[in-house]
């Protein structure tokens, strides 16, 4: 199903495919460790825990080191869970790399997107707001939010400002273009959310 | 980081000849008209090279029949079958833009 792993954005470039310049973005990552297998009688659904990024012992809280000790790897930096269809095809200490991937396929790509902290209405969800001159005084505000005394509230769900970005996003779909094992890279077609450096999920697309 | 973008680039970067701002080029660009695929060539002065890697393009400065004529081409496209140098000059400006002003040329 939906086999997938950990990698850390490197950035943004262009690339040419098929004589056409694109903009891709550039993933390096390291085989990510099975730390525990879930299967459907133990724990009700099927899955594969992942650890990502190795560290030292000491870096990771004791409950954790608990929980690895455990499984007999290494420490992780995060861990993390994929649904997989068959759980017996793993097993605890396996590495899966970008191998898992092959190029034209299409794979989603999960994020934290960047924080904006507190944004207007306009740049949180793209309102038009009103003229910037010729006397108008309504530039950018969220203009009227409900009726009057029916309903008597504003409706659940209203568009207003507040914290923007830093919330999980999803890309579904994303060509892959390149895929290196050796040096443990993956390219893709399109943008993705978060700054450089962050960690991405990368899990293959269903159907 | 910056290095593995570098390398990730490098495998579709072209090998050019070397020109710099001044010379005179000769861009060789494969052109599709239908089903049919022929080789444009475009000569004309280069004003500027701009931006690094992959993403870097060049413009060319012709004039072709009394009019002024400028195309900027990415230079490691692969629709660009070679930028040939025809002529060196000698530049004082990184950026000869004054060509664009000059009453007669070539």
């Amino acid at each position: 199903m939906a086999l997938g792993i950990l990698a850390r954005k490197i950035g943004m470039t262009q690339l040419f495919v098929d004589d056409r310049a694109v903009g891709a973005t550039v993933m390096e990552t390291q085989p990510c460790t099975v730390v525990q297998v879930k299967t459907l009688e133990t724990d009700g659904y099927n899955a594969l825990q992942l650890g990502y990024q190795e560290v030292a012992e000491r870096k990771v809280t004791h409950p954790l080191q608990g929980h690895y000790k455990k499984a007999g790897v290494p420490s992780h930096r995060h861990l993390f869970e994929v649904r997989v269809d068959d759980p017996s095809a793993y097993k605890v200490g396996d590495k899966i790399g970008v191998e898992i991937f092959s190029e034209g396929a299409k794979i989603d790509v999960t994020g934290i997107s960047r924080g904006l902290g507190f944004q207007g209405v306009v740049k949180r969800w793209n309102f038009a707001g009103g003229p910037k001159s010729h006397g108008s005084h309504f530039h950018r505000r969220p203009g009227s939010v409900g009726n009057c005394v029916e309903p008597g509230r504003v409706v659940k769900g209203k568009k207003l400002p507040g914290h923007t970005g830093n919330h999980r996003v999803t890309i579904k779909k994303v060509r892959v273009l390149r895929v290196d094992p050796e040096r443990n890279l993956l390219v893709f077609k399109g943008s993705t959310p978060g700054p450089r450096g962050s960690v991405l999920q990368l899990r293959k697309s269903d159907g | 980081m910056d290095d593995i973008l570098k390398a990730v680039e490098k495998e579709y970067l072209k090998e050019r000849e070397e020109f710099s701002p001044g010379d005179i080029v000769r861009v060789h660009e494969r052109v599709s008209e239908g089903s049919k695929e022929r080789i444009q060539i475009f000569e004309g002065i280069v004003l500027k090279r701009s931006g690094a890697g992959t993403r870097e393009m060049v413009t060319v400065r012709k004039v072709s029949s009394g009019i002024g004529v400028e195309k900027t081409y990415p230079v490691h496209s692969p629709k660009i079958e070679a930028i040939e140098l025809v002529r060196s000059h000698r530049t004082r400006q990184a950026k000869p833009y004054f060509l664009r002003r000059l009453r007669r040329i070539r």
